[in-house]
């Protein structure tokens, strides 16, 4: 499908949906309480089959955290990136996708670990780059520590 | 640890690494045994985490695409690459068509040199000596074409947006075709040495068998993922630098154990060569470098460039707010999603399979570590 039609089907699946164009990839806005059923249909509705999450991260926009999920469909070759909007600066959560997709597992964890995001009914969240007892998120804008110089 | 080497339910926790010889650097496994059959395994990452990506963030344009030769080192080429290719599709220039081909010939003698030294280690995790050293004779023949044109062995630091870093060295062109023609020759040793070998095949035939939609799910790329049947090669599904000119075949298999992961990178080496070959006289005359200006900055919005590494696809995810340093870098790295399939594949194997399936997966910790 392409962006066009693409944008015409994630419509149906869930109206409250807004689009950005203006990158190389289509961009899709989804609500982070209506993720996990949005994911789990373009995982399994036939026309989508979006089997391939290459790259899972999120950015720290200062009043709020964006997660970023980039998607392909190895039969259909459609790719598009799913954003999902974090209000809650203090206590960040959202649903878990390691069950659609393996990938997920570990990325999810490196987000954890660097973000502070909390991953609801994620099998395993630890820490996986830095020590267990680590106070802080170092990919946070507002990081800081003993060893950081303010410039 | 404070943890029991005995679990409650009869196993055996056996720690191996964070320094052991099988994982090429500092990865530490957590293997839980039933006897000798592996039930578990849990990754503890991190030893050498360096947050390439929150450095980034403070460096310019021009800068950050060097620590990326410390990621994956035996792709520096290509990492660097990767990352010209993103500032580039930023500023919407293209590459000049010599500075293109350079960058083909020298990405394709990288992967050449990465799959001769993992083919080297592959046969020393196994118990054969002798392939270490024919594989390092070849890979320094390569090392020495880098060094006489980007001054570096390991962190060739040779990519800047808009082109490559300087002009080939005069010499270039026909120490390539000396070394081409020697490792064309020597291909044929190596699979005398090992790829026969009745030892190596039962070591390696139905091992650790990974497949294809748990491939596609782990998110593996590369050899990895090519062995298991998905068609994964960035340079075929989305061409970069001109390879969509040049002739060269996606090599594919579908068992997706040790064996087929070995015979995929084998047969990559021959197409590397093949792509050198047809580009090495046909290198165009004119400018090496598209001009930039001296401090780059790229407009407001999102880039991503994937490019196919000697491990897999690699993406750069840059976010930028306009201004002299990305706001945001993310590196998708090839090992770090290969390297999470590792307890599915050595699932009921014997614990002494696991370095045959921890080698043909080609780990390199940097690259997952960052």
């Amino acid at each position: 499908m392409n962006k066009e039609e693409l944008k015409i089907a994630i419509t149906e699946i869930l109206p409250e949906i807004t689009f950005d164009e203006t990158g190389e990839f289509l961009n899709v806005f989804v609500p982070a309480t209506s993720l996990l059923p949005f994911m789990n249909s373009i995982r399994s509705n036939n026309n989508f089959e979006m089997d391939y999450l290459f790259c899972l991260t999120c950015i720290d926009w200062k009043d709020h955290f964006m997660m970023v999920y980039h998607l392909h469909s190895k039969k259909h070759r459609h790719e598009f990136v799913v954003k999902a909007k974090l209000e809650n600066r203090e206590n960040p959560e959202i649903e878990s996708l390691s069950g659609i997709w393996k990938t997920a597992d570990f990325h999810e964890r490196e987000v954890f670990d660097l973000f502070g995001i909390n991953f609801l009914h994620h099998p395993d969240l630890r820490r996986i780059f830095m020590d267990d007892n680590w106070k802080g998120f170092p990919l946070r804008k507002d990081y800081m520590d003993e060893n950081m110089i303010e410039i | 640890m404070g943890q029991d080497v005995l679990t409650e339910d009869g196993l055996f926790m056996v720690n191996i690494g964070p320094q052991h010889p099988s994982t090429h650097g500092v990865l530490h496994l957590k293997v839980w045994l039933d006897g000798e059959t592996i039930v578990k395994i849990q990754p503890h990452l991190g030893y050498i985490h360096r947050s390439i990506e929150k450095m980034s963030e403070n460096l310019s344009y021009r800068n950050f695409i060097f620590a990326t030769s410390r990621m994956d080192y035996l792709s520096a080429h290509i990492n660097n690459e990767a990352c010209a290719l993103t500032v580039e599709k930023g500023l919407g220039i293209q590459a000049t068509p010599r500075a293109k081909v350079i960058r083909i010939i020298m990405a394709e003698l990288t992967r050449l040199a990465s799959h001769q030294l993992w083919w080297g280690c592959t046969g020393l995790d196994l118990g054969a000596v002798t392939p270490f050293f024919y594989a390092f004779r070849d890979r320094e023949a390569i090392n020495g074409i880098m060094e006489e044109t980007c001054g570096a062995r390991l962190t060739m630091n040779y990519m800047v947006p808009g082109g490559v870093m300087y002009d080939l060295h005069p010499n270039f062109q026909k120490h390539t075709k000396d070394v081409m023609a020697s490792i064309k020759k020597n291909l044929a040793d190596y699979d005398n040495l090992l790829t026969g070998n009745v030892i190596f095949e039962m070591r390696t035939k139905g091992v650790g068998v990974l497949s294809k939609e748990d491939a596609i799910s782990f998110g593996c790329t590369g050899p990895t993922a090519r062995a298991s049947g998905v068609s994964c090669d960035i340079r075929k599904l989305f061409p970069y630098s001109g390879y969509e000119n040049v002739q060269f075949d996606e090599i594919l298999a579908t068992g997706g154990d040790c064996y087929d992961r070995y015979m995929c990178r084998m047969a990559e080496m021959r197409q590397s060569v093949n792509i050198i070959e047809q580009l090495i006289d046909t290198i165009p005359e004119g400018d090496f470098q598209e001009k930039t200006k001296a401090v780059i900055k790229l407009p407001k919005g999102e880039f991503y460039q994937r490019v196919e590494t000697a491990r897999g696809e690699l993406g750069v995810y840059i976010v930028s707010d306009g201004a002299a340093s990305p706001y945001r870098v993310k590196y998708r790295s090839p090992g770090f999603s290969n390297l999470s399939a590792l307890s599915q594949m050595a699932q009921g194997v014997k614990i002494g399979d696991l370095v045959a399936i921890m080698a043909t997966i080609d780990l390199v910790i940097p690259d997952i570590d960052r």
